[in-house]
This record gives structure tokens, C-alpha cells and sequence, in this order.
């Protein structure tokens, strides 16, 4: 009788009833979407590489390293030496090796001078490969290859000549405009700083600093055989990435490199130091995470304000219920009852909202926010946060709900007006 | 039952004292009763604590002081749940005006008697009772219709079958007239009049307008009953 008589009514009230479902329905998807960008940021952010067991530099700060190894944000102090390289790289337990030479850019993205290791392994998202748009590797030594964002705002296409600018800033003096390189690639989206990366061989690299010996260019011409590969040597990299045959040996490994008597480097583990770095955005997550429940307490505060003007209206018909038998307690369940049924309809229309959020909005936070949203249904977390809105929206009902029924019991069978 | 009934008082009252306040008493009634059966007008202008009596004797309001027995129960002895029982099943109310619930069409607001309570079916065929009383009362065409849509007239017809279904002992009936002109108020009392002599149930019926007096049998003055 209560649900026949509960629906009836709100179907009498069907406006503001709808906008209470609504309401509540938003701060359900805002609630859990909040929540699961802040899972899809960290999980983009410490995906951002993967497959990688240790990132090599010259000593100086791990974050700094890993700012600029892997998000090419600010510069190095100190390079490392190619023998050093060579000779870590040829240690018994590393499988593979990505050199990484920094330092100039093109119209503000940043030039990674690599060499065909980084196309083979470099992994992102756990084991998400580089993969080409268009074209091929940078494998001539004025060849380029342009991550997908730099792709898409340059409008450039294959075979484009385009010149490099010296230094890691767009307004630089100094251009590479005597060696020109030839786009031969086009990288996919990764949702990763490689997307923003412009990409050369080591060589190249070497190649255009001919002449630069002194940090600035000579201005004297420069023999053209000097541009081959067999002329150029090339004598520093900035960091390299080590893939070794165990991850077992990893701690050894880096302790080993630590204490590398021939020049002074260290080593850190990029998942460790992603973590590491993430915990220090913490802050922002706390106040996301405060945000969304603020939120949350808007759309359960919109319940109470619903069905409290709802019982000024229907004292009335409370009147005549209790003069046909109903308990005041039955009062108390009827209008806890329609609470139940807001709050149950909100958590459904809000879980839809945020499912049709994010199968519209999910390339788009790929590809412009790096924030990857997982595709699965509700996690158990999120259920123990829908039946903790439910049970708070019940809740909400009982502050109208124990108001109605003190009213009907001091109103009795005849409403005074 | 019938029997029992019949000797006994629907409505008893002793020495009946009650206020919201200790400082303002409402209600002092040395003595009202009320045979089973019996059709009586209550002359009730406002300020004479009718609602209060009705509220009482419909056992909404807890406690008092004195004795109130209806259809042979002492309220004070009873539990909030078992007064509710008693009014759910054994009585029927009509209200002075609104006495319908507006989202409702005719025969839901008839059959919400035994439904909100469903003691009150006691194995009788109440559907056929809800049918029989909407033609009993002119309603037939109106049946489905929202309440919204029915004239004052056909609202307190439509409120009078609720009381009436089931059959219960004792109809108390709060100026239900009072908002009706003379010619629905005179069909009003006429179908209410016919129903209590087909079934001679205690009919309580208050009302400021005296004229009333004549469809009953007794008539009692609560200025002069009540001695605050």
C-alpha cells in the first residue's frame, strides 16, 4: 500500500520530484566521476612509462631525472659519457638499453634524440608499444619523427622539411637552419609527453651541432662529409632507460650503477619514483576528493528540502490516512519510503549519467588530459559508495519523515489552517 | 455481535477532563452516552472543543483524564497501534471538507478503507460493498475520475462511501455538510439517512447548523455538556 500510494503521489508531483531525482542523479556522477578521474590521472600518470626497470642520469636529483627523461620537463645538469653507456648497457644482466639526448626543440616540443631501441621497447600503459601513424623511424640521420599532438597542430605530412631550434626554449636565438630535417613519421596518440616529442636519431643530433663545438655556431661552412655517419662520433647522451633480463636484479643493478667508479651517475626505478611523485600531488586529490563530497551533500541536503516542503503540502492528506487506521508510524514510512525512492532513482540515473559521460568524453580525456578511464563496471568501492548515499538518503528522509509524523499526531483527524 | 451490540454503548464517556495546557481546559464532560445503533446529532459550534472530542473519541489523542470507552473499549487501556485498529476498522470518518486524496481516482479513494487497514475487510465482500455504494451514491459515472474533477457535492458523497465500507460500528461525521448548499446538503443527508436504515450503525454528527436536528433521533448540546 505504501509503494502504490508513495508512486501515485510522486507521479502527482511529478516535477519536483524529477528535479530531486536529478539533482541527486548529478551529484552521483560528479561523485563517482570525480573519483574515477582521480584513479584515471594516477593511473595515467604512473603508466606514463612501463617496461622500463631503471632510468640512468648523471647524480643529481631523482625527480629531476625523471621530469626530464620521461616528461622532458626541465634540463640536466650533467650528460652522460657514451662510454659509460656502453659500457652499462654491455653489463651481463641488461637486456636492452634507450639512449636519450635532450636539448633542443622545435616550436617548443621537445627534441628526444634516441636511437631504434626506443620504437622497439618503449612501453607505456603496461604493454602499449610506440606505434606509427604514418611512415617509418627516424633512421637516416636527418630523418624526424613527430609525436601524434605536434603532428596534429603542425599540420605537417611526410617529407616536410622543417628546421630545429637550439636550447630547450621556442624563443631561442640560435636555429639549426643549416641542417634541415625531412619528417619521415607520424606517431599514434599515446596519451603520453611522447605525444608532444619530436624524435631524431642520435646521430642527427651530433650532425647538427657540427660546428657548435664552442655552444654557438661558427658561421665557417661545413664539409658535407663531415654529415655522415661514420664521421660523426658521438660522445654524450643525457639518460638512458635499462631493460634488464631479471627484475630481480634491479636493486643490484642500481647499486651497481650508483657506485660506477668511471663517472659519477645514479639510477632510479621509474614506477618507485612515479609513485613517489604522485603522493606529493596528494594534496590535490584530498581536495578533489573533498569537493565531490561536498557535492554529494548538496544532492542528499535536496531530498530533505524536497520532501520537507512536500509534507507542508500533504498534512492534509496525512490527516485522512491516520483517520482510516494508518499509524503515525506509517507516516514516518511513507515519507522515509519516497526518500528510498529518490535517492534509489538518483543512484540510477547518475550511474547512467556517468557511464554516458564517459563513453562520450573518454577519447577526448585520453588524448588531450592523459587521463585514462578504465572501462569496467562498478568497482566494489563504488557500490560501497552508492549503498553509502543510500543509506545516508534514507537517513535524509528521516528528519521529514519523523516532522510529518509529529505533525499528524498534534494535528489529530482536524487541520487547523 | 449483534447482540452485544446491542445492549452495549458505542460510545461511553465518564468525567471526561482534558486541556493542551495545564492552564486551559478544553474539555469537561461528567457524562455522554451513546447507544450502539443510535443516530445522534452533536450541536457543536466552534470554540466548544468539538474537534478535541472527536479527536478523542477517534483515539488520535493519547491521554486524558476519565474514561472513554468506544464500542466497548476503554481508549486509556489500549496501545497507540491498537487505537489505530480500532479507528482503522470499526470506524468511519467523514470530514467537514478535503477529504479525499487528490492523486486518487474515485474508487481508490473508496477502497483506501480497507486498504490502508486491511482489518476492516473481516471476510466481507468489500469490492461488491465499493460498487453497490457508488451506484447507492450517485457516483457511477464519476468512478474513475480524479477527485479534482468532482463537484463539493459528489467530493462529500465520494467520502461518505469511504466511511461507510466495511461496514463499520460507528460513522462520526465532522460537519460534512457545512460546505454544501441546501440541495446538496439535503442529498447528502437523504443517502445517509437510507444507509443507517439499512444497516443501523451508530451515527455521530456534528454540526453547528441546528436545522439538521430533525434527520435524528437524539440530539445533544456540547456548549451545555462541556462545563469549562
Amino acid at each position: 500500500m505504501i509503494h502504490f500510494l508513495t508512486l501515485k503521489s510522486m507521479a502527482n508531483r511529478k516535477f519536483t520530484s524529477f528535479l530531486c531525482v536529478l539533482s541527486i542523479a548529478l551529484s552521483v556522477t560528479l561523485f563517482l566521476g570525480v573519483e574515477r578521474m582521480r584513479e584515471g590521472a594516477k593511473d595515467g600518470f604512473t603508466n606514463t612509462i612501463s617496461g622500463v626497470d631503471l632510468i640512468v642520469g648523471a647524480k643529481g636529483g631523482a625527480l629531476q631525472l625523471l621530469l626530464y627523461t620521461v616528461f622532458h620537463l626541465g634540463s640536466a645538469v650533467n650528460n652522460v659519457r657514451m662510454s659509460t653507456y656502453n659500457e652499462i648497457k654491455s653489463h651481463r644482466s641488461v637486456e636492452w638499453a634507450i639512449p636519450i639526448s635532450l636539448g633542443d626543440n622545435y616550436r617548443g616540443h621537445r627534441v628526444i634524440a634516441t636511437d631504434e631501441n626506443f620504437f622497439l621497447h618503449y612501453q607505456f600503459r603496461g604493454d602499449q608499444k610506440i606505434k606509427f601513424a604514418d611512415g617509418t623511424m627516424p633512421l637516416n640521420i636527418f630523418d624526424v619523427v613527430l609525436g601524434s599532438a605536434v603532428a596534429n597542430k603542425l599540420k605537417h605530412r611526410l617529407g616536410d622539411p622543417i628546421s630545429l631550434t637550439h636550447g630547450t626554449n621556442e624563443s631561442s636565438l640560435y636555429q639549426h637552419e643549416k641542417t634541415p630535417f625531412k619528417v619521415v613519421g607520424m606517431l599514434a596518440p599515446t596519451s603520453t609527453p611522447i605525444d608532444n616529442a619530436v624524435i631524431i636519431n642520435l646521430y642527427g643530433m651530433e650532425a647538427m651541432h657540427v660546428g657548435w663545438e664552442s655552444g654557438v655556431p661558427t658561421g665557417d661552412v661545413i664539409d658535407p662529409t663531415r654529415y655522415q655517419k661514420e664521421n660523426l662520433e658521438i660522445n654524450q647522451i643525457t639518460s638512458f632507460m635499462l631493460k634488464l633480463k631479471s627484475r630481480i636484479a634491479v636493486l643490484k643493478m642500481r647499486r651497481t650503477i650508483d657506485t660506477f667508479e668511471a663517472e659519477p651517475v645514479m639510477a632510479i626505478i621509474p614506477g618507485m619514483a612515479l609513485s613517489e611523485m604522485w603522493q606529493t600531488l596528494g594534496a590535490i586529490e584530498k581536495i578533489l576528493f573533498l569537493i565531490s563530497g561536498c557535492v554529494l551533500i548538496v544532492g542528499l541536503v535536496s531530498i530533505v528540502i524536497s520532501l520537507y516542503t512536500s509534507i507542508n503540502e500533504r498534512r492534509r492528506e496525512m490527516a485522512i490516512f491516520r483517520s482510516l487506521g494508518a499509524k503515525s508510524q506509517s507516516i514516518l514510512a511513507l515519507i522515509v519510503y519516497e526518500a528510498m525512492i529518490l535517492v534509489s532513482s538518483g543512484i540510477i540515473l547518475g550511474v547512467t549519467l556517468l557511464y554516458t559521460a564517459i563513453f562520450a568524453l573518454k577519447p577526448l580525456l585520453e588524448s588531450r588530459f592523459s587521463i585514462y578511464l578504465e572501462n569496467t563496471f562498478l568497482t566494489s568501492t563504488e557500490w560501497g559508495m552508492l549503498l553509502f548515499i543510500f543509506i545516508f538518503g534514507v537517513l535524509a528522509g528521516l528528519i521529514p519523515g519523523v516532522k510529518a509524523m509529529q505533525r499528524t499526531l498534534q494535528d489529530g483527524l482536524i487541520i487547523k489552517n | 455481535m449483534k447482540m452485544k451490540e446491542a445492549e452495549s454503548m458505542a460510545i461511553k464517556i465518564e468525567k471526561l477532563h482534558f486541556s493542551y495546557d495545564s492552564k486551559n481546559p478544553v474539555l469537561n464532560i461528567d457524562e455522554l452516552n451513546l447507544r450502539a445503533g443510535e443516530k445522534v446529532f452533536i450541536y457543536g459550534p466552534s470554540g466548544y472543543g468539538k474537534s478535541t472530542l472527536l479527536n478523542l473519541i477517534s483515539g488520535v489523542i493519547p491521554a486524558f483524564s476519565g474514561n472513554i470507552e468506544v464500542l466497548g473499549k476503554k481508549l486509556l487501556e489500549l496501545s497507540n497501534s491498537e487505537r489505530d485498529l480500532l479507528r482503522g476498522s470499526e470506524i468511519g470518518y467523514i470530514f467537514q471538507m478535503f477529504n479525499l486524496i487528490p492523486y486518487l481516482n474515485v474508487e481508490e479513494n473508496i477502497q483506501l478503507s480497507f486498504k490502508i487497514n486491511p482489518d476492516r475487510v473481516r471476510g466481507l465482500d468489500v469490492q461488491k460493498q465499493v460498487n453497490d455504494l457508488i451506484v447507492a451514491l450517485n457516483l457511477s459515472e464519476h468512478r474513475f475520475k480524479k477527485t479534482y474533477h468532482l463537484s463539493i457535492g459528489q467530493q462529500q458523497r465520494v467520502a461518505q462511501a469511504r466511511a461507510l465500507v466495511g461496514q463499520p460500528s460507528l460513522i462520526i461525521a465532522d460537519e460534512p455538510t457545512s460546505s454544501l448548499d441546501a440541495n446538496n446538503s439535503q442529498e447528502f443527508m437523504q443517502l445517509l439517512i437510507n444507509e443507517w436504515e439499512k444497516r443501523k450503525f451508530t451515527l455521530v454528527f456534528v454540526s453547528h447548523d441546528e436545522r439538521l436536528k430533525k434527520y435524528f433521533d437524539r440530539s445533544i448540546s456540547l456548549p451545555e455538556i462541556n462545563k469549562i
